[in-house]
């Protein structure tokens, strides 16, 4: 036992060492850039798209006191409602509107003030606007007639007063958190099990599994390979999460993140993710491996691993549709299956506040981990060194060959 | 008095998909022996030895290796070397040694020193820290051949060592060979070969269609061959023609017969009686080869065995 756990840390190590010190590291570290910049360049070109055309200038013609009044107004209403749903005004002294039209200089122009105003312009710049000039207008004259009293108006200072978020708004926060966890969760767990999966093609068609056979237990090179890529991922993981606690201290301020805090609290939802993550990564990483085996080559490999790739998202799809059903019983099922129950477990880690039922997870976890790999080691030892049989799966897709 | 043995199987069986690789393979590999296992290509030399290394587990019939019907258990004291090699090739060559020798039991620091002195004493040190990539074949062959004595063990088996080696690295390799038998350690190797087994072993198997057809000593091996005769004379006909065997033929204007079982006295005291004028005579033992080939041969004519059922 302990001789099997020596070997399996020997392999595990080389793979490791391997793994971290080559460029597919480095892309496996970039890999979560990948969605930020589709989110950013698709969110720039979206909102690029949706944003409104520049706003149009409208002229009014008016004397100077009226211009004042006028330019107080414009201020006021840019505050409340933001330069984009505000017309450019331009206030002119005087000048040819026909003139100001024909050359393109505004949209629309306003004349006749004070008294009889008229907007005149295209009729979609024309009906849109016009309550709004009719608005700057009668602000502007009302503050005329203020001035010319005498009364002078103070400005109410508005003191702000914050309370926490009603229930409703937490539980939305918490639901989206529940889903940002199982998406990144599926996120990480097929990008390793891509790469376990390719790390044991190349070591069978270099040859290597042999040697490693004529030394150590079959099991022992199953372990190894696992602890090595779960060794690895926790390398990314550490990395990423000193990254992005960098970047939200940078940038994020504190009392934001406490708005959007998980049931449990951070350092246990921390905590709990990474044991359902490593226990995701096990529970689909043995069966990928023990499968994996069964495969020849690399078209095999895709051929094989795609059922398991849609198996997961079927799994994630399961888990997800539970999260706002927490104890619900499709929550519980997916809690009791094991493939999706990190899934549903990180989600309830977001949204409820009970430790035990994490408990009872990871122990049923524990279990079923233990016993998929013992169905994957039996399937890797069955199948890793027949280069020369038939597996079911080669069977199946009707290939066979000769012993050496 | 009972020889030790280092491996020793009895009517190994392995099937694949209905194929009978290995049907019923009987071993005695003496220990601190240089044995030869010699077949065609296919012959299920391969499964023998991967049974044997508990690679893979026999369908029927038993294996000791070294003294355990476990040979996994055993693994730290057998160094292998299989056909395809397998090396990865981003590793520096020290570290391939040492994790061949860390996979079979060696503290890694220690497996780095060996390493080192290995490569050393085999010309190599300068390719100590360059990836195997970068190696030559040969290089990398011997990198393989390293990592398979590293860790010094008592059993080392060869499949197809020479196999990819130019002839200087062929010699190195015999020359390797019995160093580590000097040392008591035991050389089970494979090989289709021929000449590197003549040269090398004490005993050979020769494995046919799956089974052993022949196990001895290579002079056995021989021996189961007559010697040829090969007689010039200078007259063509004569009395002294009576006296050659029944079964000699003419070949090139030389006679060409087995060495008679009374030796070759008696034939030379009546061709020389019956003044044949000997110019040339000579006796030629057969090789290694021959008797591969009668042996292989019989083996075919015998009919090997059936090839799997199509499914």
């Amino acid at each position: 036992m302990l001789a099997n756990l020596r070997a399996a840390l020997v392999i595990a190590r080389r793979d490791y060492v391997a793994t971290v010190w080559s460029r597919a590291f480095i892309l496996f570290l970039l890999g979560p850039l990948i969605p930020i910049l589709f989110g950013m360049t698709f969110g720039t070109v979206g909102s690029k798209m949706s944003a409104p055309s520049a706003p149009p200038t409208i002229v009014i013609l008016a004397s100077d006191s009226e211009a004042q009044a006028l330019q107080g107004v414009r201020r006021r209403i840019s505050t409340i409602l933001g330069d984009e749903g505000v017309p450019r005004i331009e206030i002119r002294p005087g000048g040819n509107p026909a003139h100001i039209l024909e050359n393109d200089e505004a949209a629309a122009v306003v004349t006749g003030l004070p008294d009889r105003p008229v907007l005149r312009g295209v009729p979609e710049v024309v009906s849109r606007h016009a309550a709004l000039i009719e608005w700057m207008l009668s602000d502007a004259r009302r503050d005329r007639a203020l001035d010319k009293a005498g009364i002078v108006t103070r400005p109410i200072a508005l003191k702000q007063d914050f309370i926490a978020a009603p229930r409703h708004s937490e539980q939305n926060d918490r639901s989206t958190l529940a889903r940002a966890g199982q998406l990144l969760l599926l996120f990480l767990t097929m990008i390793l099990t891509g790469m376990l999966l390719s790390n044991m093609m190349e070591e069978k068609s270099s040859k290597v599994i042999e040697i490693l056979a004529a030394a150590v237990p079959v099991d022992a090179i199953f372990m190894g390979k696992l602890i090595a890529m779960l060794g690895m991922s926790l390398t990314g993981i550490a990395i990423w999460a000193s990254a992005a606690a960098a970047a939200l201290l940078a940038f994020v301020p504190v009392s934001a993140l406490e708005m959007i805090a998980p049931a449990v609290g951070w350092p246990m939802f921390i905590m709990l993710s990474t044991i359902y993550f490593m226990a995701s990564y096990l529970l689909v990483g043995a069966l990928y491996l023990g499968i994996g085996a069964q495969a020849g080559t690399v078209r095999e490999v895709q051929t094989l691993s795609m059922p398991l790739t849609f198996g997961q998202l079927i799994v994630f799809g399961f888990a997800a549709s539970a999260v706002d059903q927490t104890n619900g019983p499709a929550s519980i099922a997916a809690s009791l299956f094991p493939w999706s129950s990190p899934y549903a477990m990180i989600a309830r880690a977001a949204q409820q506040p009970e430790i035990w039922p994490h408990l009872l997870a990871i122990a049923w976890q524990a279990a079923t981990v233990a016993m998929i790999i013992r169905v994957g080691a039996n399937l890797f030892r069955r199948s890793v060194l027949k280069s020369g049989g038939a597996g079911f799966w080669r069977k199946l897709i009707g290939r066979s060959s000769r012993a050496a | 008095m009972t020889q030790e043995l280092a491996i020793e199987a009895k009517a190994l069986v392995k099937q694949f998909d209905g194929f009978r690789a290995v049907d019923g393979v009987d071993l005695a590999v003496p220990a601190g022996a240089i044995y030869g296992v010699l077949g065609p290509n296919g012959a299920g030399k391969t499964t023998t030895l991967r049974m044997l290394l508990g690679i893979i587990d026999p369908d029927s019939g038993e294996r000791k290796v070294l003294g355990n019907r476990q040979p996994l258990r055993a693994a730290n004291r057998i160094g292998y070397l299989p056909e395809e090699r397998g090396l990865y090739p981003t590793m520096q060559a020290r570290e391939a040694i040492a994790f061949m020798g860390a996979l079979r039991g060696l503290k890694l620091g220690e497996a780095r020193e060996r390493a080192d002195r290995l490569l050393a004493e085999h010309g190599l040190a300068e390719a100590a820290r360059k990836p195997i990539r970068t190696l030559s074949k040969g290089m990398a062959q011997t990198v393989q051949i390293l990592g398979t004595i590293v860790h010094q063990p008592r059993l080392i088996v060869l499949d197809e060592p020479f196999s990819g080696l130019d002839a200087i690295n062929q010699e190195r390799l015999e020359v390797m060979i019995r160093a580590q038998v000097d040392t008591g350690a035991t050389v089970l190797f494979s090989t289709h070969v021929i000449a590197h087994a003549e040269r090398l072993c004490e005993r050979i198997a020769i494995i046919v269609g799956g089974r052993v057809r022949f196990e001895g000593s290579v002079a056995e091996a021989r021996g189961r061959l007559q010697a040829q005769v090969t007689l010039v004379t200078r007259r063509t006909e004569g009395g002294w023609r009576a006296a050659l065997p029944a079964d000699a033929r003419c070949e090139n204007g030389a006679w060409i017969f087995p060495l008679p079982e009374n030796g070759i006295e008696p034939l030379l005291a009546r061709l020389i009686e019956g003044e044949a004028g000997i110019e040339a005579l000579s006796i030629e033992r057969p090789g290694l080869h021959d008797a591969f080939v009668e042996i292989v041969g019989e083996a075919a004519a015998q009919g090997i065995r059936k090839e799997p059922e199509p499914e």
